[in-house]
């Protein structure tokens, strides 16, 4: 019985320790972009692998999303003489939830983990170590750069997926339900607000920033060995999902309260 | 890398220092004093604490006790800028190399004096040349550390080192895994960089002919204790069994295998 409360208590207490180490990072971090030690060859660097090669599945991920909302929308909408809502709802499910959600979720997988693994093995083969003894340190040389990278990176792409969602999903209210180009996009420029893209632009800016630190932490203090490199990158991949969901919920509770 | 302040004469000195991973003990009580310009080499069966040491000394890990100062300065509570500071006058050599594996041997071998220095392009182009020429990695420069063999990797490690002139330089074996030549190669440049420089060195290694060649004092450790600290000619002739049994590789003795 002791050992179940044990093993309670040690859960919690390394949950606590994650993101207790998260928090620290993240402020250590921001010291470096206080003082404007940021380099810049780095981060561009950083912004084309974990950015612009991401573009594809992202856009990909976001397009059929954004064609199976306007799928399910349109039947409903067609069957009860609303069509013409289809675009504005299908807009407003992009901004304000699926592009942003669905493209820190795939930036979670493809460059989340991608981060905890290279830092990761640099950890385990002693590079960390030997960056402290050049008298340079890892989070500024490694953390700093990738952060940056996500913060900006991340918002793009979620521009491009609220995009790509959309012109998927006017094709498919087209195809499947007849709904005109013209009348879709209308119906999308009625129905939303510049704020319902500008907020799911700044959720987005936030999962970047929560991806790219939990990323880096979980590589910074990866195990032992080849084990060590791959626990510590689904750890990676784990907590971000869980922690954009959760973020999702109470961001947009704050942001979009129904009047 | 602007003006350095004067090293003081006793460039390492390590007090009581115990080092315990949870229940394990990895150094018990160690205690041994570097002075400037001495090359002190560290041996004992794998395991003992040699690294373990090492690392301390590096900053790399938190003593469970004991004191250890680098130039009359107090690791463990050193803030994060100072410990970088001291660390620019401080050469690690990595047992494995460390290599960083995103950038070529010669961005490898340039790092700290990229980061560190102002120096114009040509003059560290140069002095990376010059480095990997003398531990015979000529024209290397364009390479990857995955492309290289172990041995070349190491060298390469060693030549990142020493690149900037560091005053102390920590050594986790050296020239294990080298060939006779280049070990005795390596050997020389550590005593060159004594001479040269005045660098103290701490190195570890298994080699023990290297050891004699190159060691002022020898410190032998056995499961986290000290059990011989002194000259290599002490050491040849010593009679404590610890000893005895290491030098003439016995296995009976009071070392368990």
């Amino acid at each position: 019985m002791i050992a179940f409360f044990e093993a309670i208590g040690r859960y919690v207490i390394s949950i606590l320790e994650t993101i207790g180490g998260c928090v620290r990072l993240f402020i250590e971090t921001l010291g470096f972009l206080v003082r404007g030690q940021w380099r810049p060859s780095l981060t561009i660097m950083q912004m084309s692998f974990l950015g612009v090669n991401s573009l594809m599945i992202v856009l990909m991920t976001t397009t059929f999303a954004g064609m199976v909302i306007a799928l399910q929308l349109a039947h409903v909408a067609v069957q009860y003489g609303v069509g013409k809502m289809v675009g504005g709802s299908a807009a407003l499910a992009m901004t304000r939830e699926l592009g942003p959600m669905l493209t820190a979720i795939v930036v979670a997988g493809r460059a989340g983990s991608a981060i905890t693994a290279e830092i990761g093995s640099m950890k385990v083969t002693e590079q960390i170590d030997a960056l402290k003894m050049l008298a340079v340190s890892p989070t500024g040389y490694l953390v700093v750069p990738r952060l940056l990278a996500m913060l900006v990176m991340v918002p793009m792409l979620t521009l491009f997926s609220d995009i790509s969602g959309l012109i998927g999903g006017s094709m498919v209210a087209f195809e499947n339900a007849g709904i005109p180009y013209l009348v879709f996009w209308d119906s999308v420029r009625q129905w939303t607000l510049m704020s319902d893209l500008t907020l799911g632009l700044f959720k987005s800016m936030i999962f970047g920033i929560q991806v790219g630190i939990i990323s880096c932490y979980q590589g910074l203090h990866a195990g032992r060995g080849a084990a060590g490199v791959g626990q510590a990158t689904t750890s990676s991949v784990v907590i971000s999902m869980v922690v954009i969901f959760i973020t999702n919920f109470i961001l947009s509770s704050i942001m979009f309260q129904v009047n | 890398m602007g003006e350095r302040e004067p090293l003081q004469e006793d460039a390492i000195i390590i007090e009581h220092l115990k080092i315990a991973f949870g229940p394990k003990e990895i150094l018990k009580d160690i205690t041994f004093t570097v002075k400037r310009g001495e090359v002190l080499v560290l041996m004992g069966l794998s395991g003992t604490g040699k690294s373990t040491t090492l690392r301390a000394i590096a900053g790399l890990l938190k003593p469970t006790s004991g004191r250890v100062l680098v130039n009359g300065q107090s690791i463990p509570d050193l803030a994060p800028a100072e410990l970088e500071t001291l660390r620019r006058r401080i050469g690690f050599c990595f047992q494995h190399g460390a290599l960083f594996d995103s950038l070529t041997v010669g961005e490898n071998v340039a790092f700290g004096l990229r980061e560190h220095t102002k120096l114009p392009e040509e003059e560290i182009q140069r002095i990376v040349a010059e480095k990997l020429s003398i531990v015979d990695l000529e024209g290397m420069e364009h390479m990857y550390p995955s492309q290289l063999s172990g041995g070349m990797q190491k060298r390469a490690s060693f030549a990142r080192t020493i690149a900037t002139d560091p005053d102390i330089v920590l050594y986790d074996e050296p020239t294990t895994g080298l060939d006779p030549i280049i070990s005795r190669v390596i050997n020389e440049l550590i005593l060159d960089l004594q001479r040269r420089l005045k660098a103290t060195s701490l190195v570890i290694t298994h080699d023990l002919k290297g050891a004699y060649l190159i060691a002022d004092k020898i410190l032998m450790l056995h499961q986290g204790l000290p059990v011989f600290l002194g000259t290599p000619q002490e050491f040849q002739t010593t009679t404590d069994p610890h000893v005895v049994q290491f030098r003439e590789g016995e296995m009976e003795g009071p070392i368990r295998v």
